[in-house]
C-alpha cells in the first residue's frame, strides 16, 4: 500500500529540537578551535568628533596583543548594506557613541578587559543630532541660515552622495501623483470631518538571548599573502557576511566562505549586524594568524549593535460623517542613527504599510529616514509596518471616536476585499475577507459583552478594563523587485542512503526553518518527514536562497524546495521508472539506481515571479508584494490608576497566513510575536544618554516574564495562497504589527485618554493623567487645547 | 588558585580555578559542560541556571570557590544515557523550544518547580518561571509543555 502522508498540517517535532533539550546544540559560543584567541572591539566614548589621539598605556604588555586599525584593512574600510557609508572601522572620525575604532585579539580572553581599560582615546568633539526633530532642525538650520554645523551625514569620508542629514526618502500615490493631489484638494474641501494625529514608537532591542558572536579564520598563500576567510557564526544571512568580506578583504566570493551554526534568536538583530562582528573578527584572524573568536557580552550587544528604527507618523484624513475615507495624506519619519545600513528598505515597508488595510479613494504617503547620533538602526521582526500601523490603527480608533462612531464601524466602512486595490495599485486577486475576520476575532475575544460590561463597572473602580483591537496585513516575501533581484536557488540532493538533503541558505534560529522545509519536502516526495535531511548552511556548498528574513521562507523558499522535490520525482519517473504513489523503499531503491548509473542526484528550482507581477520602483507603484497575510488582534488591559500601572490581561489574535504548515510552530511564532509587541507597547523603553544607550542591561531594559503576560489565544483562518507551497505564506513578522495598536486602544477604551506615543510606561501614564487634571481617567476632551498630540477639526457641515 | 570539589550530575569532579571564577565558567570552560549558557551575566535571564543542591542558581553569579563541596545538576544531567526526561520530551512534543538558548535553563527550572509542586497551578509555573526569560516562544508552548510534563510525572508516580 502506497503511504499518502499528511505532514504539512500536522506537527511534526522540530527537526534540531532534540540536541536543544538535550542541551547539546552546539552555538557559537560551545566551540572552539585549535590556537583560537579571543577578540575585544575598542569603542568610540562620544557620538561626534575627530579622533586626535590614541594612547596605549604602560601597564600592559602590547606585544602579546594583536592590534587592528582602520589601516590594516587590506579591502575597503566599508560595511556595505545597501550603501557604503558605513566604516568597517572608524578613521579618524566618529559619527555614533561605541562605535568600533580599533579590534584587539589575545589567547586569554581574560586579558582582554584589562588591555581595553588602558586605551585612551582623545576627541575633538562636534555636536550631535539625538532625535528626528533634531535632525530635522539641523536640516532647516542649514537652509535657512546656511549653519552645517549638525549636519552628520553624509560624513566627511563617505563616499556617498545623500540628502543633508537624510538616507532616503519616498513619495508613493494611490493613483496618478497630479490626479491625486487634486482628489485630496476636493476632498479636504467636501469632507465632512478633518481628523489629524501623531503618533509615535521607540527604539526596540531584539534582545535574542544569544548574544552575537563569530570565529574567523584565515588562510595564506605560500607567499603570505591573505589566500581566504572563514567565518562561522550566529547569524541569519550568510550570504550577506560574504558579500561584506569581499569588499573589507577584497576577496573574490568564493574566497569568503560563511557557515551559520546554531543560533539563539535573531528577530532581525543578526540580519545585517554579523557583517561587522564578521568582518572585524576576520580582520583579527588575518593580522594575529590564529583563528579568533569574538563574543559580545549582554552590555556590549545592547549599547553597540542595531535596534528598531524609533519612527513619527502623522496622518491627516478626510472622512464622510458615516466613516468613510475621503481621502488622506500621511507622513511617516523613522530615525536611522548614523549610517544608512538598512533604513531605506525599512522604510520601504513602512511606507507600503501605512495605510493600513482599508481603501483611500486618494492617498499620498510622503516617508523619510533621517541621520542621528545614535548606532545605526536595524532590522527587527516586521521592519518598518509595526512602526506605521502603529499610526493607521490608533488613527482609525481616533477617526471614530471623532466622529461618534464605534472602531469597528469605521473599520467595517473601508476594509479592502477581494478585487479592491491597494494604495500601492495592487489588485487584490487572492481571497481577501475583512469583515469576517473582525466578526470573528471579536467574537472569539467576547468583546461586545466586555465593551458594555468594563463601562458599567469601570464607573465604580480605580482598575479601569477596556478592549481594542488592530486589523491588520503584513506584505510576505521582499518588497515590488526584490524576490526576482534575489534570483533564489534551493538545491535538493539524494546521498548515498537514497534518501534526499535539502541545500539552502535559510537559516533555522528558532522559528522553524529546518522543520518547515523538511515538512514540504516529505510531503511532496511522499516520504516520512524524519527522512529529511538539511544540510548546515555553508556557503561553499549551499545554494544562495536569499535571506532568512521578510516573512519569506516558508512562502518563497518553501516553493522552492516543493518545486526541487517535484522535478526529482519527474527525473525519478523518467529515468528510472519510479512508480507513481511510490512507497520510500521503491523511491530508496529508485534513487540508489538512479546513482549507480549517472552519479549523482540533484534536483534545484530557481524563484520564477508569479506571471503578471508589476512594480515601478521610481513611482513606488503596483504588485507590493507577492502575498500578504491579514489579521484582527484583540487586547483587553486594566490600568490601575493608583500605581498608573497598565497590563495586558488577554490576547486574541487572529490570522490569515493561508495553510497553516505546522499548528504547533505556527502558534509560537504568534505568540512570541505578541509577547514582543506587548513589551514593544508596555515595557521596552530604550533610554539614550546623548546617543549611547544608558539602559544596556537586562536589569534595567524590561522584556516580559513569564509573570508577565497575559494568556494569549491564537486562531487562524485558513486560506490557501497560490503562492506559497500547498497554500501556505508567511507568518514569522505579522504578530508583531498588531499588539502595540491594539493595547493603546485598549488603553483608551479603559481610560477615556488617547496615547499616542509607545513605550507606555506607569510615569508616562501617571504624567499624562497629571496634565489632564484628570486624576481617574475619566473622558477625554477632544479640544485641542486639552490634548497636546493631536487636532481635530469640525468642518462646517 | 584553588581546588573545588564538585559532584556534577553524580560524579566527583575537581578543577584548580581561580577561587572567584563564576561556576558557569568553570562548567564551561573547565568541565567543557557547554550545555549551560551564558544570555546576560548578571543573574537575570536564566540561561545559565543549574540546580545546586536542589536549589535553583544563575551560575553566573556564583564563584567558584562558594560551590565547592555541592552537588549540581546541570543539563547534561538532566536525560539517561540519551532518553529524554518527560520534562524534555515534553518541551520537544509542545514546542517549548525555539532557538534553545533558554531551553536547558528554562528545563532545569521546570525541575525545580516541579519537585516543589508536583501539580502546580498556572500561577505558579509564571512565577516558577520567571527567573528565565525566553525571548522566542511568549512562553504559552512552555507553560504547556510543563503542564503536560507534571501529568506525565503524576502519572508515572501513581502507576
Ligand atoms: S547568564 Fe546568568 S542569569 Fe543570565
Ligand atoms: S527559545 Fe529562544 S529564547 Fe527561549
Amino acid at each position: 500500500m502506497p503511504q499518502r502522508n499528511a505532514i504539512l498540517g500536522a506537527s511534526p517535532i522540530r527537526k534540531e529540537g532534540r540536541a536543544k533539550v538535550l542541551g547539546a546544540a552546539q552555538y557559537t559560543d560551545d566551540l572552539a578551535l585549535p590556537d583560537m584567541w579571543h577578540g575585544a572591539t575598542v569603542r568610540s566614548t562620544v557620538a561626534r568628533g575627530y579622533i586626535r589621539n590614541i594612547t596605549f598605556a604602560h601597564e600592559v604588555n602590547w606585544d602579546e596583543f594583536c592590534i587592528v586599525r582602520a589601516s590594516d584593512i587590506p579591502g575597503k574600510n566599508v560595511i556595505v548594506h545597501l550603501m557604503q557609508d558605513h566604516p568597517c572601522l572608524a578613521n579618524g572620525y566618529v559619527n555614533h557613541p561605541d562605535e568600533p575604532i580599533l579590534l584587539i585579539a589575545h589567547p586569554e580572553k581574560a586579558a582582554l578587559l584589562r588591555a581595553l581599560k588602558n586605551i585612551h582615546i582623545d576627541y575633538d568633539e562636534l555636536p550631535g543630532v539625538f532625535t528626528i526633530e533634531e535632525s530635522e532642525a539641523a536640516v532647516k538650520a542649514l537652509v535657512e541660515k546656511n549653519d552645517d554645523s549638525r549636519i552628520i551625514w553624509p560624513t566627511p569620508k563617505a563616499d556617498y552622495e545623500g540628502g543633508p542629514n537624510c538616507f532616503k526618502t519616498y513619495e508613493m500615490y494611490s493613483g496618478d501623483a497630479e490626479k491625486t493631489e487634486t482628489g485630496l484638494e476636493a476632498a479636504f474641501e467636501t469632507a465632512d470631518f478633518i481628523v489629524e494625529g501623531e503618533y509615535a514608537t521607540g527604539a526596540q532591542e531584539q534582545l535574542y538571548i544569544e548574544n552575537n558572536g563569530v570565529i574567523a579564520e584565515c588562510f595564506y598563500t605560500q607567499q603570505g599573502e591573505v589566500e581566504s576567510v572563514c567565518v562561522r557564526g550566529s547569524m541569519q544571512c550568510p550570504f550577506y557576511l560574504v558579500h561584506a568580506l569581499t569588499l573589507v578583504f577584497g576577496l573574490p566570493d568564493d574566497k569568503c566562505r560563511v557557515i551559520q551554526v546554531e543560533t539563539g534568536g535573531a528577530f532581525g538583530g543578526k540580519e545585517d549586524f554579523p557583517s561587522v562582528i564578521g568582518s572585524h573578527a576576520a580582520l583579527l584572524a588575518m593580522k594575529s594568524k590564529h583563528p579568533v573568536k569574538i563574543i559580545y557580552d549582554r552590555a556590549e550587544d545592547m549599547a553597540g549593535t542595531t535596534k528598531r528604527h524609533p519612527s513619527r507618523t502623522r496622518h491627516r484624513t478626510a472622512v464622510r460623517k458615516d466613516g468613510t475615507l475621503l481621502g488622506g495624506t500621511i507622513e511617516v519619519t523613522l530615525d536611522g542613527g548614523a549610517y544608512a545600513t538598512l533604513s531605506s528598505t525599512v522604510l520601504s515597508r513602512a511606507t507600503i504599510h501605512a495605510s493600513g488595510p482599508y481603501k483611500w479613494p486618494h492617498l499620498r504617503v510622503r516617508s523619510k529616514a533621517m541621520a542621528t547620533n545614535l548606532p545605526p538602526h536595524g532590522a527587527f521582526r516586521g521592519f518598518g509596518a509595526p512602526q506605521s500601523l502603529f499610526g493607521v490603527e490608533r488613527h482609525m480608533d481616533r477617526i471614530a471616536h471623532t466622529l461618534g462612531l464605534t472602531p469597528e464601524e469605521v473599520r467595517r466602512k473601508n476594509f479592502l476585499g477581494t478585487g479592491d486595490t491597494t494604495a500601492t495599485g495592487q489588485p487584490l486577486v487572492d481571497k481577501v475577507d475583512m469583515q469576517h475576520m473582525l466578526t470573528r476575532a471579536l467574537n472569539e475575544a467576547g468583546y461586545h459583552e466586555k465593551v458594555a460590561r468594563f463601562a458599567e463597572e469601570n464607573k465604580h473602580s480605580l482598575i479601569k478594563r477596556g478592549v481594542g483591537f488592530a486589523a491588520f496585513m503584513h506584505g510576505t516575501g521582499f518588497t515590488g523587485s526584490g524576490e526576482r533581484r534575489l534570483n533564489s536557488l534551493v538545491y535538493l540532493d539524494v546521498l548515498e542512503d537514497g534518501l534526499p538533503q535539502i541545500l539552502v541558505s535559510s537559516t533555522e534560529f528558532g522559528q522553524g526553518t529546518n522543520t518547515i522545509l523538511s515538512q514540504v519536502a516529505a510531503q511532496t516526495l511522499n516520504l516520512p518527514y524524519e527522512d529529511i535531511r538539511l544540510a548546515q548552511p555553508d556557503t561553499s556548498v549551499v545554494p544562495n536562497s536569499g535571506p532568512t528574513v521578510a516573512s519569506r521562507t516558508a512562502m518563497i523558499v518553501g516553493k522552492l524546495v516543493e518545486r526541487a522535490s517535484l522535478q526529482m520525482l519527474e527525473t525519478l519517473r523518467l529515468q528510472v521508472h519510479l512508480p507513481a504513489d511510490h512507497t520510500r523503499e521503491e523511491f530508496i531503491a529508485a534513487a540508489k539506481a538512479y546513482r549507480a548509473q549517472y552519479g549523482t542526484l540533484r534536483a534545484s528550482a530557481r524563484y520564477e515571479p508569479p506571471a503578471p507581477i508589476f512594480w515601478d520602483d521610481e513611482k513606488y507603484r503596483g504588485d507590493a508584494y507577492p502575498g500578504y497575510a491579514w489579521a484582527v488582534y484583540v487586547a483587553e488591559v486594566a490600568v490601575d490608576m493608583r500605581t498608573y500601572m497598565a497590563t495586558c490581561t488577554r490576547f486574541d489574535a487572529l490570522q490569515e497566513v493561508g495553510k497553516v504548515m505546522h499548528p504547533v510552530l505556527a502558534k509560537g511564532q504568534v505568540e512570541g510575536g505578541v509577547a514582543q509587541g506587548i513589551g514593544y507597547a508596555l515595557y521596552e523603553k530604550c533610554v539614550w544618554k546623548d546617543g549611547h544607550l544608558a539602559n544596556n542591561q537586562m536589569t534595567n531594559y524590561i522584556m516580559p516574564t513569564s509573570a508577565d503576560l497575559p494568556p494569549i489565544h491564537v486562531h487562524f483562518e485558513e486560506v490557501p495562497s497560490i503562492h506559497g507551497p500547498m497554500g501556505a505564506k508567511g507568518i514569522g513578522e505579522l504578530p508583531m504589527d498588531g499588539p502595540a495598536p491594539a493595547i493603546m486602544n485598549a488603553i483608551e477604551n479603559a481610560t477615556g485618554i488617547s496615547f499616542c506615543t509607545i513605550p507606555l510606561l506607569p510615569e508616562d501614564i501617571f504624567e499624562r493623567v497629571q496634565s489632564l487634571g484628570h486624576p481617574h481617567g475619566g473622558t477625554e476632551d477632544l479640544d485641542p487645547s486639552v490634548d497636546r498630540d493631536t487636532r481635530v477639526e469640525e468642518v462646517s457641515a | 588558585m584553588s581546588l573545588v570539589h564538585l559532584t556534577i550530575n553524580g560524579e566527583n569532579k575537581s578543577v584548580e580555578v581561580p577561587p572567584m571564577k563564576r561556576l558557569l565558567d568553570v562548567l564551561r570552560e573547565d568541565l567543557h559542560l557547554t550545555g549551560t549558557k551564558e544570555g546576560c551575566g548578571e543573574g537575570e535571564c536564566g540561561a545559565c541556571a543549574v540546580l545546586l543542591n536542589g536549589e535553583l542558581v544563575n551560575s553566573c553569579l556564583i564563584p567558584a570557590l562558594q560551590a565547592n563541596g555541592t552537588s549540581l545538576c546541570t543539563i547534561e544531567g538532566v536525560s539517561t544515557e540519551g532518553h529524554l526526561h518527560p520534562i524534555q520530551q515534553c518541551f520537544l512534543e509542545k514546542g517549548g523550544a525555539q532557538c534553545g538558548i533558554c531551553t536547558p535553563g528554562m528545563i532545569l527550572a521546570t525541575q525545580h518547580l516541579l519537585n516543589k509542586y508536583p501539580n502546580p497551578t498556572m500561577e505558579q509555573i509564571q512565577e516558577g518561571l520567571a527567573g528565565n526569560l525566553c525571548r522566542c516562544t511568549g512562553y504559552m508552548r512552555i507553560f504547556e509543555s510543563v503542564q503536560e510534563a507534571a501529568k506525565l510525572q503524576n502519572a508515572g508516580a501513581g502507576a
